[in-house]
C-alpha cells in the first residue's frame, strides 16, 4: 500500500480496534496509539518529502498513486502530495493527536467519542490526499457529517441547535460545490470528445472554457467558503465553537476551517482562474468584511469560546483574503496562516477547555487573577495569545506580515484600500487579546473557589506543548516550511499568471 | 412454443410456481405446521432470486407482446433482493398470534403482485404494461388491509383500491387515446406512427398521470402517506420499495422506447414535477411525527431525485436510475427493517418513542443512523453514490438549475433525516423502549440491507455491470 492511503487507513483501523474496547482506560489508549502512529507517519511523510525534493525531485506531485474506481464515468482514485498538502497533513496530524489528549477525561460514550473523533480526522487526511475531485468531494462530507454528533451528544448550551445549524449550513455549502464539481467536470474536455474526468491536474492543464468558469466558480468558492466562514455564511462557527466539546472545537477550528481554504484555493482558483480574477473583488470585499467584523465581534463577547470563534471568523477571512490575491507571496502567506491560525486557535480552544473545566464557566467577567493559581495554563494562554496578535519569533507574525506584504503588491486603488482595511484588525486583535489576558489571568482572584484550582495535569501538559513547540518552530524558522510551499506554489502561480 | 421459448419466461414462472407451491401447502398444513410455510417460502424464493442471476437468452414471445433483455432481466433480480429482504424482514411480524392463520396470504399476495411487476416490466405493449398494472395493484390492496381488525389498515385497503382505480381508468383511457390515433398497441408501433397530434399529447399526458401515481410524484402523491402509515410496517416497505421502483422502471422503459419523439416535452414535464414532488415531499417530512408518515414522505422527496436520472434520456442516466434504486432498496430496507423490528416486539412506530433508543438497543440504532446517512446521501453510504450519480446524469444533459433545486433539496432533507438521529442518540427518555432480541430471520434480513447499505455504492462492481446492461436515446 502506497504512503499516502495510510493516512486513511490507519483511523479507519483505530476506529474498528475502539469497537472492541471494554472500558475508558482502553479506549483512550488505543485511540492515543492510533494517533501516534499517524504523527508519526506525518513526520515521515514530512522528511522523506523533503529527501525527494533535496534529491531534485521537481515532479509536482510526489508519493502519487493512482487507480480505476468507477470506469464508465472516469472516476478515480487519485492520490498524491505537494508542499502545500504535506503542510496540512502535518497540521492535521498535530492538531488531532492534542485533541485525543485534551479529551482524556471524557467519560460519558467515551468509546462512540472517539470514534466520531477520528472519523473526522479520516475524512480530513482523505481530503487532504485526493487529487481526483469526487473522492476528494467524498472525504469532505465524512469530515462534516460526525460534527453533528459530536456536538449533540457531547457538546453543551444550546447544543441541538448549533449541530443542527452547522451541519445543515455546511451541507448547504457542500450542496453548492457539488454542483460546481458537475459543472468542472462536464465542461473539462474542450476538445469535444466526451472525455471528461475529475483529476485536478488534468482539468488544469485541459482547462475549463471561460463562460464555465464564470457560472461555476462562484458556485465553487462560496460553498468552500460556508466552511471557511466566508461572510455572511459564519454564522454556524460562533454558536457551533461554543457549544462543542473541546477537542471538537479545535479539529473543528484547527483543521476543519481549513478545508474550506484549501479547497477555494486548489478547485476553485487553480481551475477557474480567469473566472476568479473577473470576479475576486466581490469576495474580497466579503471575506475584508469578515476579517474586521469577525475581529470586532471578538472584542464585544464575554465568553471566552465566543470570543475565540469570532476571532476564528477573522484568520480564516485572512486566509480566504489571500488566497484572492492570487500572487505567490499572498498565497504562501495564506498557506502559513492555515497551518499558523490551526495550530494557535487549537491551543486556544484547548485551553478553554481546560479553564472550564476547572472553573464550571467560560464568562471572562466571572474569573479573574488564573495566573498565580493555575500558572502552566496561565503562561501557554499568553503565549497563545501572543501568536494570535502577530507577535513577532511566533507563527502569526510570519503569516501575517506575509499575506500583507503580498496584498499590497497589488498597485490599483482597490486592492490597496482593502489591504489597509484589513490590516486594521491586527490593533483590533491586540485588543481583545489583551483584553482577556487582563481580565483573565491577571489582577485580583475574583471567585474564592478559584483558590482551590490544581494546575494541569499530565495529558494536559502534553496536549498544550505539542501545539505551543510547533507554534514556536514556525516563528522561529519559517524558511523550512515557506520554502515547501513555495516550491509547489511557483509553478501554479506562473500558470494563473500565464493563463491571464 | 418451444421450451426455450418457455424459459424467457424464466422470472414470472418460477414465481408463479412458488406462488402455487405456497398456496397448496397451506391447503393441507393445520395447526403448528402452518409455521413451516415461512422456511419453505423464504428458501424457495431464495433459489428463486439466485437462479434469476444465471445467464440468459433474450427475446420476444407473443407477437412481442413479452419481452426479455438484459435491462429487464436486471430490474427483475433488483426486485427479487428487495422483495427477499423484505420476507426476512417479516418473518418475525408474520408469528405474531393474529397473523399465524393467514400467512400463507402474504407470501401469495406479495409474489402475485411481483408477477404483474415482472410482467410490467417485460411489456412490449401497452395491453401487456395494463395487465400487469392491475395484477401489481389489486393485491396490494388486499395487504394494505391485511391487519382488517385495525381501522386504519382497512382504511388504507380501500383508500388504495380507490385511487388505483381511478389512476388506472385515467391511464386505460390514455392508452385507448393511443390505440385509436396510432391503430396499434404495441410499443414500436406507436413509436413509429406518432404524429405529435394533440390527442396524442393528451394520451401521453393520461398515462404519465396512471404512472406518476403508482410512483407517488407531486401531485398524485395524495394516497400515499394514509396508506403507508395505515398498512403494516412490512407492506409499507414493499409499496415504498418494490412497487414504486418497478413503477419508475417501467415509467422509464416506456418514455425511452414509446415517446423518444417527444422527448423535448416530457422533459419539460418531468422537469416540472421533479421540482414539485422533491420540494413538497421535503416539506411534508418535515413535521411528520409517525415514523411511516416520514419514511412515506420521503419516499415522495425519493422519487423526485429518481426523475432527475430519467430526464436526460441517456444510458448514462438508466444506469444511474436502476443503480439508485437498488442502492435505495437496501437503504430503505434497513430503515423499514428497523421499524419492522421494534413495531414486531413493541408495536411503537412513533419518532418520541425512539429517544433515548441508543442506551437499550445500540446495534438498531447504529443501523438507522446508517439508513438516514444514507437516505440523506452522506458518504460512504450508497445513497451518497445514488444521489451523486443522478445528479451527475442530469448535469450531463445541461440541466444545471434542477440540479441546484435538488441539491438545495438534498440539504433540507438532512434536516429531517437527521431528526431521528437525534431522538436516537441525544434525546433523553425515562421509559426508552426495553432491549429486545430478534429472532434469526429478523437480524439475517438487517445484515442484507445493512451490508448492501455499506458496500453497494464503495465497490464499483455493481455500478458498472448495471451499467452494461443500459441503454438511452441519442
Amino acid at each position: 500500500m502506497d504512503i499516502l492511503s495510510l493516512f486513511v487507513v490507519i483511523p479507519v483501523v483505530t476506529v474498528i480496534a475502539i469497537m472492541f474496547a471494554k472500558n475508558l482506560e482502553q479506549t483512550r489508549w488505543i485511540s492515543a496509539t492510533g494517533m501516534l502512529i499517524q504523527l508519526g507517519l506525518a513526520a515521515f511523510l514530512v522528511f522523506s518529502y523533503l529527501h525527494e525534493r533535496n534529491m531534485g525531485n521537481t515532479a509536482h506531485w510526489l508519493f502519487t498513486y493512482d487507480t480505476v474506481w468507477f470506469s464508465s464515468l472516469n472516476i478515480h482514485y487519485t492520490v498524491g502530495v505537494d508542499g502545500i498538502s504535506v503542510a496540512m497533513i502535518a497540521l492535521t496530524s498535530i492538531v488531532v493527536f492534542a485533541g485525543i489528549f485534551a479529551s482524556w477525561e471524557m467519560k460519558y460514550l467515551s468509546r462512540e467519542f472517539f470514534i466520531s473523533l477520528i472519523m473526522l480526522a479520516s475524512g480530513v487526511f482523505g481530503f487532504f490526499i485526493s487529487l481526483d475531485l469526487f473522492t476528494m468531494f467524498l472525504f469532505y462530507e465524512v469530515a462534516v457529517i460526525p460534527m453533528y454528533l459530536l456536538i449533540g451528544i457531547w457538546g453543551s448550551g444550546p447544543k441541538e441547535y448549533s449541530a443542527m445549524k452547522l451541519t445543515l449550513m455546511l451541507m448547504g455549502g457542500s450542496a453548492l460545490i457539488m454542483v460546481g464539481l458537475l459543472g468542472i467536470y462536464f465542461n473539462s474536455d474542450p476538445t469535444g470528445a466526451m472525455n471528461f474526468t475529475f483529476n485536478l491536474n488534468e482539468i488544469a492543464e485541459r482547462g475549463i472554457p471561460i463562460e464555465a468558469q464564470r457560472f461555476f466558480f462562484p458556485m465553487t468558492f462560496l460553498g468552500f467558503g460556508v466552511l471557511g466562514a466566508l461572510f455572511p455564511f459564519h454564522t454556524w462557527s460562533p454558536d457551533g465553537h461554543a457549544s462543542a466539546p473541546t477537542a471538537v472545537s479545535m479539529l473543528h477550528a484547527g483543521v476543519l476551517m481549513k478545508l474550506g481554504g484549501y479547497g477555494a484555493f486548489r478547485v476553485a482558483i487553480y481551475l477557474m482562474p480567469q473566472a476568479a480574477h473577473e470576479q475576486a473583488w466581490i469576495f474580497i470585499i466579503l471575506t475584508a468584511v469578515s476579517v474586521v467584523y469577525g475581529a470586532f465581534g471578538a472584542i464585544v463577547q464575554k465568553d471566552l469560546k465566543y470570543i475565540n470563534a469570532y476571532s476564528s471568523v477573522s484568520h480564516c477571512g485572512l486566509v480566504l483574503f489571500a488566497i484572492l490575491m492570487m500572487n505567490q507571496t499572498a498565497l504562501n502567506g495564506a498557506v502559513i496562516q492555515m497551518i499558523s491560525h490551526g495550530l494557535m486557535t487549537a491551543l486556544f480552544f484547548a485551553l478553554i477547555g481546560m479553564i472550564y473545566g476547572r472553573t464550571h464557566t467560560r464568562l471572562i467577567n466571572e474569573m479573574g487573577g488564573l495566573m498565580k493559581i493555575i500558572p502552566f495554563l496561565g503562561v501557554v494562554y499568553v503565549i497563545a495569545g501572543l501568536a494570535s496578535l502577530g507577535l513577532p519569533g511566533l507563527s502569526g507574525f510570519v503569516a501575517e506580515m506575509t499575506i500583507f506584504v503580498g496584498a499590497y503588491q497589488h498597485t490599483d486603488t482597490f486592492h490597496r484600500v482593502v489591504t489597509i482595511m484589513a490590516t486594521t484588525s491586527i490593533v483590533v486583535t491586540a485588543v481583545y487579546i489583551l483584553r482577556v489576558v487582563g481580565i483573565l489571568l491577571l489582577g485580583p482572584v475574583r471567585n474564592e473557589h478559584h483558590f482551590s484550582l490544581t494546575d494541569a495535569v499530565w495529558w494536559e501538559r502534553l496536549s498544550t506543548l505539542t501545539l505551543l513547540v510547533a507554534i514556536a518552530a514556525i516563528g522561529i524558522a519559517p524558511l523550512w516550511l515557506s520554502d515547501m510551499i513555495n516550491f509547489s506554489l511557483k509553478p501554479i502561480v506562473e500558470r494563473i499568471v500565464a493563463i491571464l | 412454443m418451444t421450451f426455450n421459448d418457455i424459459l424467457l419466461m424464466r422470472h414470472e414462472l418460477l414465481l408463479t410456481a412458488v406462488m402455487l407451491l405456497v398456496l397448496i401447502v397451506d391447503l393441507f398444513a393445520t395447526g403448528n405446521n402452518r409455521k413451516l410455510i415461512i422456511p419453505l417460502a423464504l428458501v424457495m424464493f431464495l433459489i428463486i432470486t439466485v437462479v434469476g442471476f444465471l445467464p440468459a437468452q433474450y427475446g420476444k414471445l407473443f407477437g412481442g407482446m413479452y419481452e426479455t433483455s438484459g435491462t429487464t432481466i436486471l430490474m427483475k433480480n433488483v426486485l427479487n433482493i428487495a422483495v427477499f429482504i423484505i420476507f426476512l424482514q417479516s418473518v418475525a411480524w408474520l408469528k405474531l398470534e393474529e397473523n399465524k392463520q393467514k400467512l400463507a396470504e402474504y407470501f401469495v399476495l406479495i409474489l402475485s403482485t411481483l408477477i404483474g411487476m415482472n410482467l410490467m416490466i417485460s411489456s412490449g405493449d401497452f395491453l401487456m404494461l395494463y395487465i400487469g398494472l392491475e395484477t401489481a395493484t389489486i393485491p396490494l390492496a388486499a395487504l394494505a388491509a391485511y391487519t382488517h381488525h385495525q381501522t386504519k389498515s382497512a382504511e388504507a385497503g380501500i383508500k388504495l383500491i380507490l385511487s388505483s382505480a381511478l389512476s388506472s381508468g385515467i391511464m386505460l383511457y390514455g392508452i385507448s387515446m393511443v390505440y385509436g390515433t396510432t391503430g396499434s398497441v404495441s410499443f414500436t408501433e406507436v413509436a413509429l406512427n406518432w404524429a405529435n397530434a394533440p390527442l396524442q399529447m393528451l394520451a401521453f399526458l393520461f398515462f404519465f398521470a396512471g404512472m406518476a401515481f403508482k410512483i407517488s410524484l407531486v401531485p398524485f402523491h395524495l394516497w400515499t402517506a394514509d396508506v403507508y402509515e395505515g398498512a403494516p410496517v412490512n407492506v409499507t416497505s414493499y409499496l415504498s420499495v418494490v412497487s414504486k421502483g418497478s413503477a419508475a422502471f417501467v415509467l422509464m422503459l416506456v418514455l425511452f422506447r414509446v415517446f423518444p419523439s417527444i422527448v423535448d416535452h416530457w422533459q419539460k414535464v418531468l422537469y416540472a414535477i421533479a421540482v414539485l414532488t422533491m420540494t413538497i415531499g421535503n416539506l411534508f417530512a418535515l413535521r411528520q411525527q409517525n415514523l411511516k408518515r416520514f419514511l412515506a414522505f420521503s419516499s415522495i422527496a425519493q422519487a423526485g431525485f429518481i426523475l432527475l436520472g430519467i430526464i436526460g434520456a441517456s444510458s448514462l442516466g438508466m444506469t444511474t436510475v436502476i443503480f439508485f434504486v437498488l442502492a435505495y432498496v437496501f437503504t430503505n430496507l434497513a430503515a423499514f427493517g428497523v421499524l419492522s423490528a421494534i413495531s414486531a416486539a413493541t408495536g411503537k412506530e412513533n419518532m418520541a418513542d425512539y429517544n433515548g433508543l441508543y442506551q437499550t438497543n445500540p446495534r438498531l440504532s447504529l443501523l438507522l443512523m446508517l439508513a438516514m446517512f444514507s437516505l440523506a446521501g452522506i458518504p460512504p453510504v450508497a445513497g451518497f453514490f445514488g444521489k451523486f450519480f443522478l445528479f451527475t446524469s442530469a448535469a450531463s444533459k445541461g440541466f444545471y438549475w434542477l440540479v441546484f433545486i435538488a441539491v438545495v433539496n438534498a440539504t433540507i432533507s438532512l434536516y429531517y433525516y437527521l431528526l431521528p438521529v437525534k431522538a436516537m442518540f441525544i434525546n433523553k427518555n425515562e421509559n426508552p423502549i426495553p432491549s429486545f432480541r430478534s429472532d434469526f430471520y429478523t437480524k439475517a434480513g438487517l445484515l442484507l440491507a445493512a451490508a448492501g447499505t455499506l458496500a453497494i455504492g464503495m465497490l464499483s462492481i455493481g455500478y458498472e455491470y448495471i451499467a452494461s446492461f443500459s441503454f438511452g436515446l441519442q
